[in-house]
């Protein structure tokens, strides 16, 4: 460590930092002219290594290398983009630019109408929720209607006139019509049919009823492939007429259902979903809670909310339904039965027979007229009508039997006084039954124009096919279940050179007016000049048209000559209508496709259910492929076991097997239309099920179903309840906050949190679906839902509990990213992509995600979704249209999660903000608890202790999923109960709850 | 100035040691100064590649093939073509970190540990395991590199000035290994490197065409061996050793603290860091026998690595592969004492559920095979060992996947259970890797002495009192 060499150092930096420019080596070669320099040249390793720079004249080079480099890049500066921008000159009156509105509507299923809000973004449909002020949403929706919106914008929808296959035009279709209208007029309409679905739709039935009118003799005709002959039937076989029951789920403390789905299915199910929760919303106090038993052959999300649940075959149903009935003394019904022992039917009696007037036994839509006039005359018996059913004028304009107007239809065809069939709307060429071969039949009509929404089967086998505009795309107007009128109102022309029904048939027998003329026209004849506009725009504001709902009827019971089916034994096959794909007619929705279908949880196919018994008894394994065979034709489809599913009997979903739905539908699980017969549409004897040997993949979301003793979902009896209120906390140890070596983070404005009641919750998917498309989540595939990489950021659990296997509880559990306070997932992340926000928000910043998935395997809930592959499609123009402009399009590599709709609560803080206020409670509605129909799901602020939420986290039935791993979860679960009658015990054990601590 | 003192010691007793080498030579007799240089280089500059390695180096050139492909799908698709799913998150790349960074553990032991304990039967093996070393931790730094999502971004684990103004988190156990692993291969590669330079002064010298001279010239580094050359050599390799030595037993923690930081049941065990570093050097050793032993028959080197070599080499497989098990055991225990259901479920799965097979062969590979090594006739028998060798290589590689896949696949939420099946893009990789390596190493045996000339001679037993002037520059 000499003094010297240091020195010398020094003076050399000091020479050094004298030369400037071109002299810098010039006096480099003067300073190795000095001793010092050649000494140190000499010197192959500087012993004083560290007094090489303290890096200062270096540092100081480098910042002013930086800084000539960024000024070089000034000047390759690029230019403006050329595009031309137009700004409005005017802006057009409401439209902000980034705000959406709001345009009520109705979603049209089956008929019915549920009113909904569509949302708006400069234009652009861009989501469906529900009208608060329609009695059949009451705020919520269904799969149906919020996946609707992905209809509207498939590439695959139909987009021109097709004629006998080759692109033509609604020009050349006019031109072609007339002359047989014409030919037709002179015959009075001798040879005119038009078949339609089921229509509420008062302005189309005017419109067909004209027509009628000027063709006197021509035939109206209508087929819904998973219709409510039944229901219609039941009414007319014990009052005579048909009638439309409507339920008041809300006044009845015992319902029975006969193989209903009230909650899943059929006219008012949301509504119904909604009253029925209403009164399993318990807080502390059990007296208000309703009690359900069901009889049920397929399991539904009604059955898994069912206190008892009885599993029968669908047949077995009526013999069920008469030995209650019979124990009631309804008038001309004996009979006992042997699937549910005599205490049970004792007590399920004398349970109904105690709460007269405040009871409810409702049937199945797919059960037979019987079974639904043995239900209305349990519900006169019981002095139910008038107050939890009521009895109206059907809402259909004209109210028939599907089933016998389709066979009358093809009977005319086959005779061939049918020259020229409309089709507006259905796919009868795929969805009639097999046995009235309508396909062979529509071959002998000269004239045949299909109109659709897609170019399916049935336009393959007509002459013309019309494209049909979707609802969003037209005006119309329909019916809800009760009768309340909607007039539809589009949010966007036609993307295609598409029609409404109404257009259509005034195209042919009118004068080609626009579907709002004739919407309009029909409603001015209707409520008068005086006045109008105002009518018609609250109609329109509104989403309703106020006093159209149908008042109750005086009904009577006939003295009914019951004709009771025999039963037989033998393996029983039964048709229901898909839980996501309803009867084929949402097979090209990509959403719907990938929903895991309700109890099932299986995606993208239909399958063979069938019990765990007869899947043994049989040999049979998930997956083994199994042929159907029945009225001499044979489908094949995976077996798939479906516990608390009746022995002796095979549940096929209707809708798939589709071979022209689009890229996404096509060629996807089996045709059970095949085998479904016009006499028995829901449910038949005979089925021959034998093994092939072959083996299918069924891309299932939930392998695994039994909990595993682990206090997941946490339930107990009503009555256990009372005793021990909090027994939900005490399942598992729950840290408390002060175990922390750290004092716990203070949140001083927002504390957002999320409550999910698990009570309430039906497992009805809607949730999911509302997510998928609020938050833009890519639809991946079966073969990605095979491999478990299905992106849904809410996904509902489905558990079996009990002991037995063949006939288990159900337990539903929506799962959600929980925003854990203690996050297990941020951590973890190498590049601080996931984060906790001031507001207890566990945020993603895609951005920056690398896609380690680290996070993703330290959530315990397994509620992050990685985009393994680029799963976003960002090529199709019509998607881009679809998306919502406040959610980002994920791409490939990044993982992302539920956000408690971020994007809702920056829309409403910004709201408040201008008010100089705080956000209100009840202002963030994240879009699944938007959508729920149970409204099984709350949302706030829990710094605000009078918060909905905050009340609800009080709630003694509160606690948290996995709390014991001390992750905080901001999402709380709300215990379920089931209420049992006291004398009847429940066949399960619920979670072990020895644990009291 | 500990080192200083080290190095002192050290070359004395580097010296005087020699004289207590029991039984068996180090070194064959008939060896010398001269022969050893002449055979070791000849190796590299006269001797025809042997037939047998011409075939396995084509096939090796095929697996890499593979590997390029296998690098340019998931790069192009995404970690998609891969098996991994929802709880699945890791799969067969991690697995492949964890078995190949294992494998890197050896060249580091024997290179710095052994040196710094003054095992001198390393100088016949030390630069073939720390070449061993190089390829492996290349292998397996590749992986988690390439099991991002967006490879393009994985530059942002690099805590670097940036416009965006952001940080890596420290806190996140990836990032400890990206230092780990990157700090690992640094000092390796410097170790190696430092250790070959005289080395590549002796092929400079041998070579007999002009640009064989040129390029070994050039990577000498102008060495002329002065003993000014070797004083600086001494020093820089003993402080290399003492920089590695620390890092043999913190590489391998921090990639256990990716499991052991989580709350993944068969994850979050404190015992993971001696348990995986135990495993390490156990594989390591495994595969410096896997890779050696036929080497060392091809080109004939039984002189240089020796039976005892082999012996030494065996007996801590046995060491590790005995802590190994107790870590096994220990897991077993640990489920059952937690009292925890999740931890007791993830016993019962690892052992019973879908993946028993995984788990039981893993118990098989590496709990009772080593066993045998307990007999000195299985030692020393080259066939044995080698097939023992491979079945713990086999095994080491089961261990990670056994606690990677079968610990997610079943976590907290019987809901998100699912499995995980390999595609043809996860083998693909897998076994592109071993091509690569492998590949690897039949190219530095063919281009660079395969043992180290200089420190070999330290083991001849008559050192010191034979003067060889033929090896001048050595």
């Amino acid at each position: 460590m000499s003094d010297k060499k240091t020195l010398n150092i020094d003076e050399l930096r000091k020479r050094l930092s004298r030369g400037t420019g071109r002299e810098y080596w010039k006096s480099l070669n003067a300073l190795a002219e000095t001793e010092e320099f050649r000494e140190l040249i000499e010197n192959e390793f500087p012993r004083e290594a560290s007094t090489w720079g303290d890096g200062y004249s270096r540092r100081d080079f480098l910042k002013v290398m930086g800084a000539s480099l960024s000024l070089a890049g000034l000047t390759s500066c690029v230019k403006q983009p050329e595009e031309k921008i137009v700004p409005y000159v005017k802006s057009p009156e409401q439209i902000v630019p980034g705000k959406p509105l709001y345009y009520a509507t109705a979603f049209v299923h089956g008929g019915y109408a549920t009113g909904v809000l569509a949302k708006s973004h400069m234009g652009r449909p861009t989501g469906i929720e529900g009208n608060p002020d329609h009695p059949a949403s009451r705020g919520a929706a269904d799969v149906y209607a919020i996946a609707s919106i992905l209809n509207l914008y498939d590439p695959d929808r139909s987009q021109v006139v097709l004629n006998n296959g080759g692109v033509s035009s609604w020009e050349k279709f006019g031109r072609s019509v007339q002359p047989l209208i014409e030919v037709q007029r002179s015959l009075k309409g001798a040879g005119l049919r038009i078949l339609t679905e089921n229509i509420t739709s008062p302005t189309l039935g005017h419109q067909i009823n004209s027509v009628l009118a000027q063709f006197p003799e021509a035939k109206w005709h209508q087929y819904e492939a998973c219709g409510l002959d039944n229901i219609r039937e039941g009414t007319k076989l014990i009052f005579g007429e048909y009638l439309q029951p409507r339920y008041s789920f809300d006044k009845a403390d015992i319902i029975l259902s006969l193989d209903s789905d009230f909650i899943g299915t059929g006219p008012g199910n949301i509504r119904y979903a909604r009253d029925f929760a209403d009164r399993r919303r318990v807080s502390g106090n059990t007296a208000n809670m309703n009690r359900l038993y069901a009889a049920e052959s397929t399991p539904t999300v009604t059955g898994g909310m069912a206190d008892h649940r009885f599993r029968m075959k669908a047949s077995d149903v009526e013999q069920f339904a008469r030995a209650v009935a019979s124990s009631m003394n309804v008038e001309g019904v004996a009979g006992a039965t042997d699937v549910v022992d005599a205490n049970t039917l004792s007590v399920l009696v004398e349970d109904l027979q105690a709460h007269r007037g405040k009871c409810l036994v409702v049937a199945g839509n797919h059960q037979t007229a019987v079974v639904h006039a043995l239900a209305h005359a349990m519900n006169v018996a019981l002095g139910n009508v008038g107050s939890t059913v009521e009895y109206t004028d059907p809402v259909e304009v004209k109210p028939v039997n599907h089933g016998a107007s389709l066979k009358e239809l093809v009977s005319d065809m086959n005779s061939g006084v049918v020259d020229m069939l409309l089709i507006l709307g259905g796919n009868p060429v795929y969805n009639a039954p097999a046995d009235l071969k309508f396909s062979e039949a529509l071959g002998k009509v000269s004239f045949v124009a299909h109109l659709g929404t897609y170019d399916d089967e049935t336009s393959a086998k007509s002459h013309w096919h019309l494209p049909e505009s979707h609802y969003l795309e037209s005006w119309s107007d329909a019916r809800a279940f009760d009768g309340t009128a909607t007039i539809l109102q589009p949010l966007i022309v036609p993307l295609y050179e598409t029609k409404s029904a109404h257009e259509v048939l005034d195209m042919i027998f009118g004068d080609s007016r626009s579907d709002e003329e004739i919407v309009r026209s029909y409603w001015l004849s209707r409520s008068g000049e005086a006045g109008f506009e105002a009518f018609w725009r609250k109609s329109l504001n509104d989403g309703v048209v106020a006093g159209t709902m149908l008042s109750p009827k005086q009904v009577s019971a006939q003295s009914v000559d019951w004709k009771f089916s025999v039963r037989k034994g033998g393996m029983e096959i039964m048709f229901r209508p898909d839980p996501s794909i309803h009867d084929g007619r949402f097979a090209n929705n990509g959403w719907l496709q990938e929903l895991p279908k309700q109890i099932s949880r299986i995606t993208w196919e239909n399958v063979a259910l069938m019990s765990p018994r007869t899947m043994e008894q049989l040999g049979l394994k998930n997956e083994n492929v199994v042929s159907l065979t029945m009225n001499g034709a044979t489908i094949k489809a995976p077996a798939w076991i479906q516990p608390g599913h009746p022995d002796e009997a095979v549940t096929i979903h209707l809708g798939y097997g589709r071979t022209r739905a689009g890229r996404v539908g096509d060629g996807i699980g089996a045709n059970a239309y095949m085998l479904r017969a016009s006499t028995a549409p829901w449910f038949a004897t005979g089925v021959d099920v034998k093994t092939t040997g072959e083996s299918h993949n069924v891309a299932s979301t939930q392998d695994h179903w039994s909990m595993e003793g682990r206090p997941i979902v946490r339930e107990t009896t009503a009555a256990e309840f009372a005793e021990h209120p909090e027994f939900a906390k005490h399942l598992a140890h729950q840290p408390s906050q002060k175990e922390s070596f750290y004092a716990p983070h203070e949140y001083d404005g927002y504390a957002w949190a999320m409550t999910i009641d698990l009570n309430a919750c039906t497992g009805c998917n809607a949730c999911m679906i509302a997510c998928q498309a609020e938050n833009n989540i890519p639809v991946v595939g079966k073969k990605q839902v095979e491999n478990g990489r299905e992106m849904h950021w809410i996904r509902v659990d489905r558990y079996y509990v009990g002991n037995d296997l063949d006939n288990p509880e159900f337990a539903m559990m929506p799962v959600t990213c929980m925003h854990c306070e203690n996050a297990p997932c941020e951590p973890v992340c190498p590049v601080a992509a996931t984060t906790h926000d001031s507001e207890g928000l566990n945020v993603m910043t895609y951005n920056r995600c690398v896609g380690t998935r680290y996070c993703s395997n330290n959530c315990p809930y397994k509620v992050r979704r990685f985009n393994y592959l680029q799963y976003s499609d960002t090529e199709t123009k019509q998607f881009q249209l679809m998306r919502n402009p406040d959610v980002t399009v994920r791409n490939r590599g990044v993982m992302e999660k539920c956000t408690y709709c971020v994007q809702r609560i920056s829309a409403a803080r910004i709201e408040a903000k201008k008010e100089d206020r705080l956000i209100r409670d009840g202002e963030v509605v994240t879009a699944c608890q938007s959508a729920c129909p149970a409204q099984a799901i709350g949302f706030g602020d829990l710094n605000d202790k009078n918060s909905k939420v905050a009340k609800l986290k009080a709630d003694p039935r509160a606690y948290g999923l996995l709390a014991e791993l001390n992750t905080k979860p901001r999402t709380s679960y709300l215990a379920k109960l089931r209420n049992p009658h006291p004398r009847l015990t429940s066949h399960n054990d619920v979670v072990s709850s020895d644990h009291h601590g | 100035m500990l080192f200083h003192l080290i190095i002192t010691d050290k070359t004395v007793a580097q010296h005087d040691h020699i004289a207590e080498l029991e039984h068996q030579p180090l070194v064959a007799k008939g060896e010398s100064y001269g022969s050893i240089t002449e055979k070791i280089t000849n190796d590299v500059l006269e001797t025809k590649t042997p037939r047998s390695m011409s075939v396995t180096l084509a096939v090796t050139s095929m697996l890499l093939l593979v590997f390029v492909l296998a690098i340019g799908a998931v790069l192009l698709k995404g970690p998609g073509v891969w098996g991994n799913n929802n709880p699945v998150g890791w799969a067969f790349e991690i697995t492949n970190f964890v078995w190949w960074v294992g494998i890197g553990h050896a060249g580091t032991l024997i290179s710095a540990i052994l040196l710094l304990l003054h095992q001198h039967w390393r100088n016949a093996i030390n630069r073939f395991a720390e070449a061993m070393t190089l390829f492996a931790v290349m292998c397996a730094g590749l992986f988690p590199a390439l099991h991002t999502g967006r490879q393009w971004l994985d530059y942002w684990l690099f805590p670097y000035p940036n416009t965006m103004g952001l940080w890596v988190n420290f806190r996140s156990p990836l990032i400890w290994d990206v230092f780990a692993v990157s700090t690992y291969f640094t000092v390796s590669a410097m170790f190696w490197f430092v250790g070959l330079i005289p080395d590549l002064a002796a092929m400079r010298d041998k070579s007999k065409k002009h640009w064989q001279k040129v390029v070994y010239g050039v990577l000498a580094m102008g060495w002329r061996g002065s003993a000014h050359h070797w004083h600086r050599y001494e020093t820089s390799y003993l402080l290399l050793a003492g920089l590695a030595t620390p890092l043999v037993v913190s590489v391998h923690s921090v990639v256990s603290f990716d499991f052991a930081v989580s709350l993944v049941p068969g994850w979050h065990a404190t015992i993971f860091p001696p348990y995986f570093v135990a495993g390490a050097i156990y594989s390591g050793f495994a595969m410096v026998l896997t890779l050696m032993i036929p080497a060392r028959r091809w080109y004939k080197l039984e002189s240089f690595i020796t039976d005892r070599h082999l012996d030494y080499m065996a007996k801590v497989m046995l060491a590790t592969g005995l802590i190994v098990l107790y870590g096994y055991m220990c897991e077993l225990f640990f489920a059952y004492y937690s009292g925890s259901l999740y931890e007791m479920f993830m016993m019962k799965n690892r052992i019973f559920g879908p993946y028993w097979w995984a788990y039981a062969a893993l118990i098989f590979c590496n709990g009772l095979t080593p066993q045998f090594l307990w007999f000195k006739s299985v030692r020393t028998n080259v066939t044995v060992l080698f097939i023992i060798s491979l079945i713990v290589n086999v095994g080491m590689w089961l261990e990670r996947f056994v606690i990677v896949v079968t610990s997610l696949h079943r976590d907290f939420l019987p809901s998100s259970w699912d499995m995980f099946t390999p595609t043809i893009w996860d083998w693909g990789l897998y076994l592109g890797t071993i091509g690569f390596f492998v590949w690897l190493i039949f190219v530095f045996v063919r281009v660079m002495p395969m043992i180290s000339i200089f420190e070999i001679k330290h083991l001849l037993p008559w050192r010191g009192r034979i003067i060889d002037t033929s090896a001048d520059a050595n």
